[in-house]
């Protein structure tokens, strides 16, 4: 079992290979090769995972031969191999799902490329999952940026590139603030691996020196991430990018590359930043003020879109406005939470987004809701993931949706003045959800204006059904039986602290 | 208050820089101006980062003369980091040149707004 504390370094390393290799390959291979790789990084985590279970420790990893604070190191534990194993298998299930519009949206001689930009993600977020050191946490951040841009740009319909051009910007701002962050933070403490800096983080706000210098490196880190993942009021590159990307590229882009961010951010507040300072120094409550709007407003926005892939864009925003809620709640409890809505909306945005697309493809490209309409009746399967998908949005009891909104609710149970605005704002988005979500299912299968209007695809149902039926069978049974999961973040998180 | 900036104008430089390319590449309308200001706002803290590692009086982390002394030398993490910040800022900037490129060719201006109407205007075309 000792062999498996190389495994998350080789992990990374086989993603950087395999992206190489693929720019060589030609399409079909390098399509083998990706899902043959994320499937053996989860395979990996799987082995991590257990031996974190097993032993209950973290481990530190050295990468060379310098211990802290002189060398470079990965860190895990228990929450570590078990988002990074959950990301990969949710971008091989994205991959294996949006198969068929990936092959009708990309030119035959450019596949490859886009499998070489699948594995920069892959490794970009392994990375963000498992480094101990916040400038190898950047430079991934960047590779993350410019692989997505990759994915989102590949199709070169519509306004893709516009699309493309406006994420790189919104990115680029977010990763200057959280560069200059970091380097605040290192001209504060010298160090830049996440036990050092907790140890001086820690020091400097007993001694209550160079608060303000300290409170504005951890909140330009904050902004930085929150701006890529999507915080509002950064959200609006967030309906273009999700709503023209090919199928698998939206699934990829709105379930995982936010919350590789927001995964390291959690990882920041537990372990660099430590509670005590980014609840002390009032972030905390900003987070959760900017969470609720979000919540609402992302909402209220979804609301007011026809297009379906932008109304699951808006969506999103108000799903990662939860996860900013549940951190600006508490540390234990607020924290849990936000885990929980990281892995529930990575496993039901990716199935809402193939199964709208499948949806769109029997209504001759439609993407307005109207001429979606009987869409569901035509290709039924589509129609029933896509029902699923959300109902687990609103939060309906079985789904993973209704243990997220239940736990962010025990979470404000435990707060004095956050109580009230909090469960508030979940009744009103749960309200907007219903709202929005149940209109697009009603039009979905309500009775098309011209019957012989569809024409379901047949290519590709294989693949897509098997993909995303794992997808919210996943989450149905994660909704059914949470205990295990619950479980396993809680004693992860206690670990991460 | 104006001794203060001059003792630390290394970092008053930085933050006036960054200042400027943040503002540039979030507001200006121009593309090819808002990749200079994405250049400027990351020159800005390489600077940030070079001005920590220089120490007055020390020299490079080099063995000549056979001295282990740490005291004698700079700090070389922030030029390693530096090094590795340029990397990073000369592909994003090529990416998104690369992306203005086609928008160019596509609708013939490198003014975001104009862009985004044009855009615009041919959806609607298309519907």
């Amino acid at each position: 079992m000792s062999f498996a504390v190389n495994l998350p370094l080789f992990s990374i390393v086989a993603c950087l290979i395999c992206s190489v290799v693929s720019s060589v390959l030609p399409g079909r291979w390098a399509k083998w090769l990706s899902r043959l790789l994320a499937l053996a990084v989860a395979a990996c985590a799987a082995l991590v995972l257990g031996r974190g279970i097993l032993t209950g420790q973290t481990t530190v990893y050295l990468m060379g031969h310098y211990p802290h604070p002189w060398g470079n190191e990965l860190r895990f534990g228990i929450l570590e191999p078990l988002f990074a194993g959950a990301f990969s298998i949710v971008l091989l299930l994205c991959l294996t799902g949006g198969s068929h519009e990936l092959e009708r949206d990309i030119a035959t001689e450019r596949q490859n490329l886009y499998y070489v930009m699948a594995d920069l993600v892959l490794a970009a977020l392994l990375s963000l999952c498992y480094t101990n050191d916040v400038f190898t946490g950047y430079v991934f951040i960047e590779i993350c940026t410019i692989a997505s841009c990759g994915l989102l740009m590949i199709r070169r319909i519509g306004r893709t590139t516009l699309a493309a051009t406006r994420y790189m910007i919104f990115s680029l701002v977010g990763s200057g603030l959280f560069l200059l962050g970091v380097i605040l933070l290192y001209a504060q403490t010298g160090h830049l691996l996440f036990p050092n800096l907790r140890e001086a983080v820690s020091a400097l706000w007993e001694t209550g020196a160079y608060r303000f210098s300290l409170l504005t490196a951890v909140g330009l880190m904050t902004a930085g991430l929150g701006i890529k993942s999507g915080l509002f009021p950064f959200h609006f590159w967030m309906p273009d990018t999700y709503g023209y990307a090919t199928p698998a590229s939206a699934g990829i882009l709105s379930g995982l590359i936010s919350k590789g961010y927001l995964f390291l951010l959690l990882k920041l507040v537990c372990n660099v930043f430590g509670t005590e300072v980014f609840y002390g120094g009032a972030l905390g409550d900003l987070i959760f003020v900017l969470g609720m709007a979000g919540m609402i407003l992302g909402s209220v926005s979804a609301m007011a879109e026809k297009d379906v892939f932008r109304m699951l864009a808006f969506s999103s925003a108000a799903q990662i406005g939860y996860v900013y809620l549940g951190l600006g709640i508490s540390p234990k409890l607020g924290i849990a939470a936000a885990l929980f809505q990281i892995l529930t909306h990575a496993l039901t945005k990716p199935a809402l987004f193939l199964s709208a697309a499948r949806l769109s493809e029997a209504a001759k490209e439609g993407r307005s809701l109207s001429a979606l309409q009987g869409s569901a009746r035509a290709d039924r399967p589509a129609g029933l993931l896509f029902a699923v998908g959300a109902l687990s949005m609103i939060g309906v009891p079985g789904t993973m949706g209704f243990l997220a909104k239940y736990s962010f609710a025990q979470a404000a149970l435990a707060e004095q003045w956050k109580l009230l605005p909090a469960i508030l704002a979940l009744a009103v988005s749960t309200l907007l959800n219903t709202c929005y979500f149940g209109r697009a299912i009603l039009q979905l299968y309500a009775k098309p204006e011209q019957p012989t209007a569809f024409a379901p695809e047949r290519r590709g149902r294989g693949s897509f059904l098997s993909a995303t039926g794992l997808l919210c069978a996943a989450n149905l049974a994660l909704g059914l039986q949470a205990q295990p999961l619950l479980g396993l973040l809680e004693r992860g998180l206690a670990l991460m602290q | 208050m104006l001794q203060l900036l001059w003792d630390h104008r290394i970092q008053t430089v930085a933050v006036l820089l960054f200042a400027l390319g943040f503002g540039t590449l979030l507001l200006h309308k121009n593309l090819l101006k808002k990749i200079i200001g994405l250049n400027i706002m990351d020159t800005a803290g390489y600077l940030l980062l070079t001005g920590l590692g220089y120490l007055p009086g020390r020299v490079p982390p080099i063995l000549t003369d056979g001295s282990n002394d740490p005291t004698r030398y700079a700090n070389p993490l922030p030029a390693g980091l530096v090094l590795t910040g340029i990397v990073v800022s000369v592909s994003v900037t090529a990416l998104m040149l690369a992306l203005t490129v086609r928008l160019y060719g596509k609708y013939h201006t490198l003014d975001l707004d104009q862009i985004y109407m044009l855009a615009r205007r041919g959806e609607e075309a298309e519907l």
